[in-house]
């Protein structure tokens, strides 16, 4: 019912790199601190029986069975990937979900949003959240203020959660650009999309963990049968190396 | 593209930013406060701070959260009910006070041991230890004991330096990083900052840790190991590395006592170093074959020398770790990790020390006098924390780790591991322990310190422990951060005396702080024949209402990290890092908004009123009006205070004068100061005459204070010397034994004592972890925190689930020799077979922290405290003694060996859905309540926001 802007002029987005998240929650509330301010984040319950809130980033643990191998723990974050053919923008039936024409950046404009939820479902990545205290809905803005905030010094025009990121494991950056550091890293590290099968060409990419295992080193050879010549033996070899 | 809604992309951030130190944690991160209208509106990390460099975990993004729980503290308390009741009444700070001092003086004028003052996650050490000391108690410590002394005291006692927070891996060169036991301890964020650096250059990571969480879940390889005996497994690869020859023995020439000798003639000198005429030990020098000063200039000491019967540190390990009991074929049962995976790991240590060598070009000239061309490094580093020091045979196991460091090479040298300012320093250089008591006098010199031989016990004429946590006893010699986990058992059971009032900051004893807490609530209520209580006062401080508030007498409210000065001291534990000392402070951000005070402050003007030494003038007034004050007049010693920077006229470093100025310049400079070390000093740190002359230089000792590595520690042999019968000092018989075990001069692996249990049936091993995004008891009254974990099961691995056939949302009913546990259990496969596990201090108790009787951290939440006992369980051979469930070297608590069996309990068979033990409810003391969303007006508020909206966008 919303259309969308078809072509961006710039692909902003994020990388997530699933080989270095310790799964530590930093960018999740970091993501909450910066967006609690402006706009408000509300929680219920805060401190009773079932606390729960307005997140626009979170990371669970899952627990992957490897074939011949020990099983392994990945710790994935999920937001808002910022589609190009967002079906969160296509659905919404007043235009308050929509895609930025300069930069792809997805978002709610909440005086028009009415808090019907149709968005939420239309997403398959369950990136969207309704703030239940506001009514409308909430999703991550790629810190769109903060981005472009000429009252913030150069280096810290980026989302939140990639500032904060302790393992640097977030990385922020424009996608059309082949020669950006973003673009680099999905080239360098077999970034892929989340669910392509669903047609929503997200533009936030993720790396997949490293291959783990067991190193190949070259096998220690004994410099000599110790039982046999005794600790003189290995001594008289070992400092005659000297 | 024009219907896009215009949006304001440069609203200001905030009114204001103050730049501090965060609290959340022990991390000490350097923070950006955001304050609008007065008030926190955002936090984030301070990216020129040297620790986190911008960045910031979980937990300090959520301090907003934490300024504003409702479970602070708001004015001081009088217990009016029985102990334990919780009932109080609000009372002024004077006549808190004053209270304090009338159970003090008294105690102070006859018996000053009668007060025993421990404080828990304090980082004002420096000033708490010498305001004990100027009080005059033996009692003093704070929670190390119970936390990861084994780490610390492992290190210094072989490398001068430790893991911890001492040191961290050369993050930039390192080709290969290996953590032991490693999850969120220390350090928090440089670790994770450290991990990112070398994933970001494909340097290679390998775990070995029996739960694959966090750190490990990155690692390139993973090592499921059975708890409890990395020891052994680091021994046997050591026995490979020797066994192929595949050590750095130039290193081991020069920089360690390996070419030592040791006196091999039988008697009370046997095991301890050769000496000469002047009392130095020697070594042999290659080129002469003579004895020859150690510290010579030129000397080149011969490893494989034997003088007069007398054979070198370096035969003696040779001989003892190439025995077979350390072969891989040997151990791998044990540590369940196969021999091949030994054997591997062996061969990738060795090839990327010695086969990928790096060199840094930087001429530097070494304490002897000798100069080298350049820096050879080995690019093999290590961390380890508390899967390793928290089991009765930790110290040992650390010091092994560190012998394995030592003999590839790979400390102080570059690509490895790399100590921090004011470490390197060796034992020589830190204080034996004091403990002589003068009614009214200070003791002569501070608690904690670093035991030499049996002559520096704190024991009293009769033999017996000075010290009421028996600290420095023959029970744990080596205790350099004291007992915190025995002070309430012993003193409730008067071993070995009493003591009068227990005066606590910071510490949840009775609750995820205290071994076995059940019984640790019934020992601070148990009253004698005479109707008093056993511990007769209790004085408390903390900010936020938690479990031990309900015990205490009187209740002496602190504030949170935001409205308080601190100082992260060089004196204390510092925010160094390998190229530079740091220090920092914390300054009020935020004025407190109840009655609420500075526990340090507090501290110095209870000083004042008892007229302690240093804390009054000479006309008997306070000398410090506050904390702020004491960081910036105090003197330790003449020019040396608790900061090194902007002294004097403001621009000394290390030494100068008091400057009146110097809070306002660290406010100004982001709340801390670094002091660089030179290029040419910043590695051979220890036996680097740049290095030595530096530190001298800022003031971390007096005179250079260059040092060996102690592959042998004589200190220990002193021990087993003396359990073996030599000396006038002897220990009791039925600690002989274990003396002799424990204090091998070599790194040496026994079972850990936990593994006795294992014949009563408890086979399985069950360990916590503390969350990244949790720091112990804090993180439940935090509303964003308790989003994330708010909840914690029983993780079982795949052997033990499916043999039981357990089912989601089944319980788990887990026994030990000492309690019972039934809890939600829950299936992990990457974990290893033998072990259950769950996050730390997730469980609270009833009416606490501010939290709704019906959260389910008072619930479904638990401990596995009730699990462990601080005791370790009755034997002929203790023969009547109590003995704590601790490391025997240094006393810290085995939190790890805990054994435990696991039923499966139905979910139908439980379906009362709570977790057991439950106690009874705590009522809510006075606090400050509010927090997050609680407030009708601010939700109100938001509403009406909302409603307005559509009006404000149009305009």
């Amino acid at each position: 019912m919303t259309a969308l802007p078809g072509a961006t002029e710039r692909r902003l987005g994020l990388v997530v790199d699933l080989d270095t998240c310790v799964g530590c929650q930093a960018c999740v509330t970091a993501c909450k601190g910066w967006n609690d301010q402006g706009h408000g984040l509300s929680d219920q319950d805060a401190y009773g029986a079932n606390p729960s809130g307005t997140f626009l980033n979170r990371v669970h643990s899952y627990q992957v069975a490897v074939p011949d191998a020990a099983p392994q723990i990945v710790n994935f974050p999920r937001s808002c990937l910022h589609c190009d053919d967002a079906p969160c923008v296509t659905v919404c039936p007043t235009g308050a979900s929509y895609k930025r024409a300069e930069d792809g950046i997805v978002l709610v404009n909440e005086d028009a949003c009415i808090g019907c939820g149709l968005c939420a479902w239309a997403c398959p990545y369950g990136a969207r959240e309704l703030d239940a205290d506001q009514g409308v809905m909430k999703k991550c803005t790629l810190c769109v203020d903060r981005i472009y905030n000429d009252t913030l010094p150069e280096e810290d025009r980026e989302p939140a959660c990639v500032r904060t990121c302790p393992t640097n494991a977030r990385h922020f950056g424009d996608f059309s650009d082949p020669d950006s550091a973003v673009s680099r890293l999905v080239a360098e590290r077999g970034g892929y999309d989340l669910m392509p099968e669903m047609g929503t060409r997200p533009t936030n990419k993720y790396l997949p963990p490293r291959r783990k295992g067991p190193g190949q080193p070259s096998p220690l050879a004994p410099l000599l049968d110790v039982k046999a010549t005794g600790i003189a033996g290995w001594l008289d070899r070992v400092l005659g190396k000297i | 593209m024009n219907d896009q809604p215009r949006i304001d992309l440069s609203r200001p951030v905030s009114d204001e930013v103050r730049q501090t130190t965060c609290y959340m944690c022990a991390c000490r991160c350097g923070i950006n406060v955001h304050l609008k209208s007065g008030k926190v509106s955002y936090i984030e990390g301070n990216r020129d701070h040297p620790i986190n460099k911008g960045v910031l975990c979980a937990k300090g993004a959520s301090g907003i959260m934490q300024v504003t729980a409702p479970s602070r503290l708001r004015a001081p308390l009088r217990r009016v009910g029985p102990r334990g009741s919780g009932a109080f009444e609000v009372i002024s700070w004077d006549e808190a006070l004053e209270t304090a001092v009338s159970w003090m003086k008294p105690l102070r004028e006859t018996a000053p041991r009668k007060l025993a003052f421990f404080t828990g996650r304090d980082q004002s050490q420096s000033l708490t230890g010498w305001w004990a000391q100027n009080f005059g108690t033996p009692n003093y410590a704070a929670h190390g004991g119970f936390c990861s002394v084994n780490m610390a005291a492992g290190g210094i006692y072989t490398i001068g330096g430790a893991f911890w927070e001492f040191g961290q891996p050369d993050w930039e060169r390192t080709k290969l990083f290996v953590m032991f036991g490693v999850a969120e301890d220390h350090d928090s964020n440089p670790i994770k900052i450290g991990i990112g650096k070398l994933k970001a250059r494909g340097a290679r990571v390998i775990s070995v840790n029996p739960i694959r969480t966090g750190y490990s879940a990155v690692a390139d390889d993973w090592i499921g190991i059975t708890p409890g005996t990395d020891g052994l497994l680091i021994l046997s690869l050591i026995h490979c590395l020797l066994e192929a020859g595949k050590i750095d023995l130039d290193y081991l020439a020069q920089w360690t006592n390996a070419p030592l000798l040791v006196n091999g003639a039988e008697g009370a000198e046997k095991g301890l170093f050769a000496r000469n005429a002047e009392s130095q030990p020697f070594v042999i020098d290659r080129r002469s074959g003579h004895p020859s000063p150690w510290d010579g200039k030129g000397v080149q000491p011969d490893l494989g020398a034997e003088w007069q019967g007398d054979r070198t540190v370096f035969r003696h390990m040779v001989e003892e770790y190439l025995k077979p009991d350390y072969a891989p074929e040997t151990v791998a049962d044990r540590c369940g990790v196969t021999a091949g995976r030994i054997r591997a790991l062996a061969a990738e240590l060795a090839e990327v020390a010695f086969e990928q060598a790096i060199t840094l070009d930087r001429p530097w000239v070494d304490f002897r006098g000798n100069a080298h061309d350049a820096m050879p490094g080995r690019p093999v580093s290590f961390h380890a924390m508390r899967g390793i020091s928290a089991h009765s045979n930790g110290f040992q196991t650390a010091r092994a780790l560190h012998l394995l460091q030592i003999i590839l090479g790979a400390v102080e040298t570059p690509g490895g591991y790399r100590l921090k300012p004011p470490y390197p320093k060796p034992i020589e250089a830190h204080p034996t322990p004091h403990f002589v008591t003068t009614p009214g006098k200070p003791l002569t010199g501070p608690h904690l310190g670093y035991v030499r031989s049996p002559d520096d016990l704190a024991l009293l004429p009769d033999g017996s422990p000075a010290r009421i946590d028996k600290a420095f006893s023959w029970e744990n010699p080596f205790s350099a951060h004291g007992l915190m986990h025995m002070l309430i058992p012993n003193a409730h059971a008067g071993d070995p005396y009493r003591i009068d009032t227990l005066f606590l900051y910071m510490a949840n004893m009775s609750w995820n702080s205290s071994m076995n807490p059940a019984r640790v609530m019934e020992m601070l209520t148990e009253k004698g024949a005479d109707g008093e209580y056993l511990i007769p006062r209790i004085i408390y401080s903390d900010a936020y209402a938690s479990e031990m508030v309900a015990y205490a007498d009187l209740i002496l409210p602190d504030t949170t990290y935001l409205e308080r000065h601190d100082c992260i001291s060089l004196l204390d534990r510092p925010i160094s890092e390998p190229d530079a000392a740091g220090d920092a402070i914390r300054w009020p951000v935020l004025e407190p908004d109840r009655e609420v005070r500075c526990f340090q402050s507090v501290l110095l003007d209870l000083g004042a009123r008892l007229g302690l030494p240093g804390m009054v003038n000479e006309d008997g007034g306070a000398k410090f009006k506050d904390y702020a004050d004491y960081i910036v007049t105090h003197q330790r010693r003449p020019g040396v205070g608790p900061l090194m920077g902007f002294r004097g006229d403001g621009s000394d470093e290390g030494r100068g004068a008091p400057n009146p100025d110097q809070m306002e310049r660290y406010i100004a400079n982001g709340a801390f100061y670094q002091a660089h070390v030179p290029e040419a000093a910043a590695f051979m740190k220890p036996w680097n005459a740049a290095y030595q002359d530096w530190a001298v230089k800022l003031g971390f000792y007096e005179t250079p204070q260059p040092y060996l590595f102690s592959i042998w520690s004589e200190p220990m042999r002193r021990f087993q010397l003396a359990a073996e019968g030599f000396g006038p000092r002897q220990p009791p018989d039925h600690l002989r034994e274990r003396l002799k075990r424990a204090m091998h001069p070599l790194p040496v692996w026994y079972a850990p004592y936990g593994d006795e249990d294992a014949a009563f049936g408890y086979t399985v091993h069950a360990l916590t972890q503390r969350p990244m995004d949790m720091y112990h008891s804090w993180g439940s009254q935090n509303a964003w925190l308790r989003q994330i974990k708010g909840r914690n099961a029983l993780y079982l691995p795949t052997k033990i689930w499916e043999a039981q056939g357990f089912m989601a949302g089944d319980w788990a009913r887990v026994s030990s020799r000492a309690g019972v546990i039934t809890v939600p259990a829950a299936h992990m496969a990457a974990l290893n077979e033998n072990t259950v596990w769950t996050w730390n201090a997730i469980g609270k108790r009833k009416g606490t922290w501010g939290l709704d009787a019906d959260a389910p951290e008072a619930t479904t939440g638990f401990l596995l405290n009730h699990l462990i006992s601080e005791l370790l369980p009755d034997k002929a051979e203790h023969r009547g003694h109590r003995l704590s469930n601790s490391d025997p070297v240094t006393g810290q608590a085995a939190w790890f060996d805990c054994r435990v069996r696991v039923e499966r309990v139905a979910a139908e068979d439980h379906a009362r859905g709570l977790s057991e033990p439950s106690f009874p409810q705590l009522p809510d003391p006075p606090r400050a309540g509010g927090g997050r969303a609680q407030n009708f007006s601010k939700s109100f508020a938001k509403s009406f926001r909302k409603l307005l909206a559509p009006v404000e966008g149009k305009r």
